[in-house]
């Protein structure tokens, strides 16, 4: 063990590092680090990051940091070179002009949310981050949960509090890179000062949870798009059910209701998401197909993402569909009544399970 | 002993998605802030794997010494059970949860060594990875090709007070594997050929968000009642020769039907993992025709009894009936439990006809007119060259 601590760097091998990094760098673009309320330690794992780029070797500045840090980050912002803040009217804005001449690999950027004050190129602090990467520098910042444009309405139902300064989603989704800093309420509260016999321990604890909760299902998303472009790009079509999807297949007589509701209640305690469709085929008479429009009406109020597939075949089209939307659970009805779905044995129903390979099927009975 | 009147103690696990994000760091570091806070805590068990930054976390914090094991002539250290027990600490840090024991300990896991600190009343820091799991194992062997041998089943992870997911982005983890920060370099070449792909590491990420959201969520959120569904089966269809159906619970309750067939095994995870997060309640249920079990032929009662103790092994109730038609008893006894879902593995096809002849899922299709079916997928390894 201690021989293969002590050993000294090969310089060849050091430079294929180097070299390795650099190549690493041109691809890189945005990292965030996603909190689920202040105090979790974002801040201080970009600033950490930062510090460990600089050791081995790449141009790091700061952009800016939040407002009055102290303690610790100060401590630990202070080991790296800081472009200070531009002062405009009463309020301060980052520097991006004086950044962009400076132009280093890397910058920090706290804080993300902040807006400019007036008379400031951008309005949103994200904005300005938007141009420092458009100039090819490679930006890492943090972000809290809290102030992510669409989850503001959960947010204040949560928190109670209104939020004002907001950063589009899609800013999250365009990062390249990014982290999740999870923490457990209690030591956030801790941290903030407040034993644990305090009754607002208890009270802020729940509400802390739901945003932990909310803040680890988003960064899920992020990384599954990240995964769903992967596979595409290598060409993979395996099914690896990281997140569950349902499908729900609407058939004439299916009780589709029942499908609907527990497809609805199944896909919320995975947190996963729920399809609906149906197949437009010449089995179908007319009165059959404004009924399956109707359910399909009703399964997207209820948000199913829904879809009306053309093809002369139900099983292989559905499973086309199943296939390319990662389907990991496929539910359909079934009756014994001499329907041509529900003639089991070598009907559509045995074919579609024979079909489904890597995919439950859940047979509703109706 | 003072058993009777010992709080049990707290459980922490670190959760990550692969060796190297930074699981021991992070709880050795949580470690040094709690006997700053004067809390009295030991390391049990540790394992840097040689890695300085966390060899250089755990300086300063006491350490229990190993003890050794001799087995087939080699020599083995364990965490030493008698002596931390002896020591007493507040917190005790216990790296890599499911490792198993060398023969000859009291215990054949660790997590079962973790189990009884707990209730010695002493608090644990572990760490875990998400592929690690029971429920996920055939899903982390679809991906990577590796059956995890070193489990831990889904029951023991809801015993901790407290997860936390260590995060660290893959690419991040690539760099760290190549820089020799994870792994020794022969070891790292081969570690980077399965779990360490970066599609699998995106993927065993993702499952391990998603999996501290689920455990956040049971533990903490308050999920709102759940509602009746609609009834499955309209009346004027409501078979008339079957006994009448039990009120629909308001909970799930799902049977998974055990049978001999190899693929049980993936029924009985896939089940437990769907019950879990519809907080249903889960039964396996074994039929058979004969006077009694003994009278199976061997290799049947024991491919049986062994699916039937991994299910106990996971903490699902079992059941073994007997009854000339198998079906019917089976349903029979789903109707009395008001079972709203039943999960029966894949049958098997053979490519000249339909079902082959054993398999009674088709008479279950038929006469299951009450209950829900879940077909479950079979899943393989990923075979990417």
């Amino acid at each position: 063990m201690p021989s293969d601590l002590d050993r000294r760097p090969d310089p060849t091998l050091l430079l294929k590092v180097i070299e390795a990094q650099d190549e690493q760098l041109q691809h890189e673009r945005l990292k965030v680090f996603l909190g689920y309320a202040s105090g979790v330690g974002k801040s201080f794992r970009m600033l950490d990051e930062g510090r460990r780029r600089r050791a081995r070797g790449q141009d790091v500045v700061i952009g800016a940091t939040q407002e009055g840090i102290c303690g610790e980050l100060l401590q630990l912002a202070q080991t790296l070179e800081i472009i200070p803040l531009k002062k405009i009217g009463d309020g301060e804005a980052m520097d991006v002009e004086a950044i962009l001449r400076r132009h280093p690999q890397v910058c920090l950027v706290d804080g993300v949310a902040y807006s400019n004050p007036p008379g400031s190129k951008n309005p949103h602090r994200w904005q300005d981050v938007e141009d420092l990467l458009a100039a090819g520098i490679v930006v890492i910042t943090s972000l809290n949960l809290q102030h992510i444009e669409e989850l503001r309405a959960d947010v204040e139902r949560i928190t109670g509090k209104q939020v004002t300064a907001t950063v589009p989603s899609r800013f999250l989704y365009g990062a390249n890179e990014i982290v999740i800093v999870d923490v457990p309420p209690e030591l956030l509260l801790e941290r903030a000062g407040q034993a644990s016999g305090d009754p607002s321990h208890r009270d802020n604890t729940p509400r802390l949870s739901e945003l932990r909760e909310l803040a680890l299902l988003l960064a899920a998303e992020v990384v599954d798009k990240q995964l769903e472009e992967y596979l595409h790009a290598h060409g993979i079509s395996q099914l690896w059910g990281t997140q569950e999807r349902i499908l729900v297949c609407l058939t004439p007589g299916a009780n589709a209701q029942a499908m609907m509701a527990s497809g609805r209640r199944n896909a919320d305690r995975f947190h996963g998401e729920l399809f609906s469709v149906y197949v437009r085929s010449e089995h179908l008479s007319e009165k059959d197909e404004a009924l399956l429009r109707e359910q399909l009406e009703r399964a997207r109020q209820i948000g199913a993402q829904t879809e009306v597939l053309d093809g002369d075949d139900p099983i292989e089209t559905l499973m086309d569909f199943a296939r390319s939307h990662r389907i990991t659970q496929i539910f359909a009805g079934h009756s014994s009544r001499d329907h041509w779905w529900d003639r089991f044995l070598g009907g559509p129903l045995d074919r579609l399970i024979r079909a489904a390979e890597g995919i439950d099927v859940r047979i509703f009975p109706h | 002993m003072d058993n009777a009147n010992t709080k049990r103690g707290r459980l922490k696990v670190y959760l990550g998605y692969a060796a190297g994000v930074g699981k021991t760091y992070q709880m050795l570091a949580d470690a040094h802030e709690l006997v700053r806070k004067g809390i009295d805590v030991v390391v049990g068990y540790l394992e840097p794997h040689g890695r300085k930054d966390t060899i250089a976390q755990s300086q300063g914090l006491e350490l229990v010494p190993r003890c050794k094991m001799e087995y087939r002539g080699s020599v083995f250290e364990e965490m030493d059970m008698p002596a931390i027990l002896a020591r007493r600490p507040e917190v005790c840090v216990v790296d890599e949860l499911p490792h198993t024991n060398v023969p000859g300990c009291r215990h054949l896991k660790r997590w079962e060594n973790v189990l009884e600190l707990l209730e010695a009343g002493i608090d644990v820091m572990t760490t875990m990875n998400i592929q690690h799991l029971e429920s996920l194992n055939d899903q982390v062997w679809n991906m990577t090709g590796v059956r995890v041998r070193e489990t831990i089943p889904d029951w023991v992870m809801k015993q901790a007070d407290e997860v936390v997911m260590v995060d660290l982005t893959p690419r991040a983890l690539l760099n760290r594997l190549e820089r020799g920060v994870v792994y020794p370099p022969d070891k790292a070449q081969h570690a980077l050929q399965n779990f360490f792909k970066e599609s699998t590491l995106v993927a065993l990420r993702e499952i391990a968000m998603r999996q501290t959201a689920h455990e956040v969520e049971i533990r903490h959120v308050v999920l709102p009642e759940p509602v009746r569904e609609a009834p499955d089966s309209a009346p004027e269809t409501a078979s008339q020769d079957l006994p009448a159906p039990a009120p629909a619970p308001l909970n799930d309750r799902i049977l998974l039907y055990v049978t001999e067939h190899p693929s049980t095994a993936m029924l009985i995870r896939r089940g437990r993992r769907v019950a879990d997060y519809l907080q249903a309640e889960c039964l396996a249920v074994f039929v058979h025709s004969e006077p009694e079990f003994g009278s199976l032929p061997p290799d049947k009662r024991e491919a049986v009894e062994r699916h039937l103790t991994f299910a106990r092994n996971l903490h699902i109730e079992t059941r073994v009936l007997q009854g000339e038609d198998i079906t019917r008893t089976l349903l029979d006894f789903a109707r009395l439990h008001s079972i709203t879902q039943m999960f029966i593995v894949r049958p098997q096809y053979s490519p000249w006809e339909g079902f082959l002849g054993r398999n009674p899922i088709h008479r279950i299709v038929r006469h299951a007119r009450d209950m829900q079916l879940t077909i479950v997928a079979e899943r393989h390894a990923d075979n990417r060259a």
